[in-house]
């Protein structure tokens, strides 16, 4: 059983791992994709102590450098599931399972949202984001999973339990699990239907008839960890206390996604404070 | 007090109310909605006289759950005059739900 496991290797996850390695406590940082920061056009140029401004893709590769320097347990890997158990977390990456008494969900906000026309229309009414919480509405329906990796692999996991009639739409992305279920590899251009989704068209011009939807792709941003664990999430931001607890015990967030400047400075900032309330959350356990 | 809605109560309880109610739609085995029930548990003592807070097994009182068409939990209803007025899915602060049912 860990301490503590990190989500999240920017500048918020990374910040929170330090503070806590230095107050003597054993950090684990877990986290694939470099966020809002690896994608940003211009370099940074304003962030202390930088006389040459930095790509942000370099200041996270230092951000990690600086971790591993200081003995911090990095795992590359996504993260695919966050479930609670009793009193503690179940974390499944890509190649391994942890559990751990506390979670700092750290994974940035993603900056997009799916596009696709329908899609606001029909979430709540067909579209689902919880294939655990929805999937018994539509036990004996037609349904779409909609990814192509990892996550969608584990949430055709939860759902071939409830329901046997699955599609697999990759939504034009290459397939990386194997399946026993018709996949679709075309893009998909609209979700159909008046007040219920119906249906989905696809680029190639197909329309398949389905009434659930079920959403895994790339990997799970915090939102949908929220979503499936029942955490209060306010304007897509997860609400935390002023101990950066979410309303889930030993579930703490920080960085972009709890909302407020989007700025590597306050996720510093959240990283060295949370760092302080988790020593005294672990030692009143 | 939370009340726990049967399909045989549903109209009296919910639609014939003189205040605004809210409804909770969940079952046992969603874990978010099990997040819901504390925050309801607060509510309710807080705008007692005002509002009633109920909660509807999806389970288990099936018949309601289809006629209003949830098909995601938790959803949270709030009915006044008995309609609805406000609609919306997933956990939320008391704050919102305050001011989903307008007080």
């Amino acid at each position: 059983m860990k301490d503590i496991i990190i989500i999240g290797i920017g500048p918020a996850g990374i910040s929170a791992a330090i503070y806590l390695k230095r107050a003597g406590l054993n950090p684990v940082v877990i986290g694939q994709d470099f966020g809002a920061l690896s994608d940003y056009p211009e370099k940074v140029e304003n962030y202390y102590g930088f006389g040459n401004p930095i790509l942000g893709e370099d200041l996270i590769k230092e951000g990690i450098n600086q971790a591993k320097r200081l003995d911090i347990e990095i795992i590359q890997d996504s993260v695919i599931a966050l479930d609670q158990i009793d009193d503690h977390f179940k974390v499944k990456t890509t190649k391994h399972k942890f559990q751990t008494k506390t979670v700092i969900l750290a994974t940035g906000k993603k900056r997009m949202t799916m596009s696709i026309p329908g899609f606001n229309k029909f979430k709540g009414k067909g579209i689902s984001l919880c294939a655990a919480c929805d999937g018994y509405f539509f036990r004996r329906k037609k349904v779409a999973l909609i990814g192509c990796g990892p996550y969608m692999a584990h949430e055709l996991d939860v759902l071939k339990e409830i329901n046997q009639d699955i599609t697999v739409f990759t939504h034009g992305s290459p397939l990386l699990e194997s399946v026993s279920f018709p996949v679709v590899n075309s893009k998909i251009t609209r979700f159909l239907g008046t007040d219920k989704l119906e249906g989905i068209e696809t680029e190639d011009g197909n329309i398949y008839q389905v009434q659930g939807i079920f959403v895994a792709i790339g990997a799970p941003s915090s939102i949908d960890f929220a979503t499936k664990l029942g955490v209060v999430v306010e304007r897509n931001s997860l609400v935390v206390n002023h101990t950066y607890q979410t309303n889930i015990p030993g579930l703490f967030a920080i960085g972009d996604v709890i909302g407020g400047k989007l700025q590597i400075a306050k996720a510093v900032y959240d990283g060295m404070m949370v760092s302080d309330h988790i020593k005294t959350y672990l030692k009143s356990k | 007090m939370v009340k726990h809605l049967k399909t045989d109560t549903f109209k009296k309880e919910v639609l014939e109310s003189d205040v605004p109610v809210l409804v909770d739609f969940w079952a046992k085995w969603c874990s978010p909605c099990l997040r819901v029930a504390p925050i309801l548990e607060e509510l309710s003592k807080e705008v007692e006289g005002k509002a009633k807070i109920c909660k509807l097994e999806v389970d288990e009182e099936y018949e309601i759950a289809d006629e209003y068409e949830i098909m995601s939990i938790p959803t949270i209803v709030v009915f006044v005059n008995g309609e609805i007025k406000e609609q919306v899915i997933g956990v939320q602060s008391k704050q919102s739900l305050l001011k989903l049912l307008g007080l």
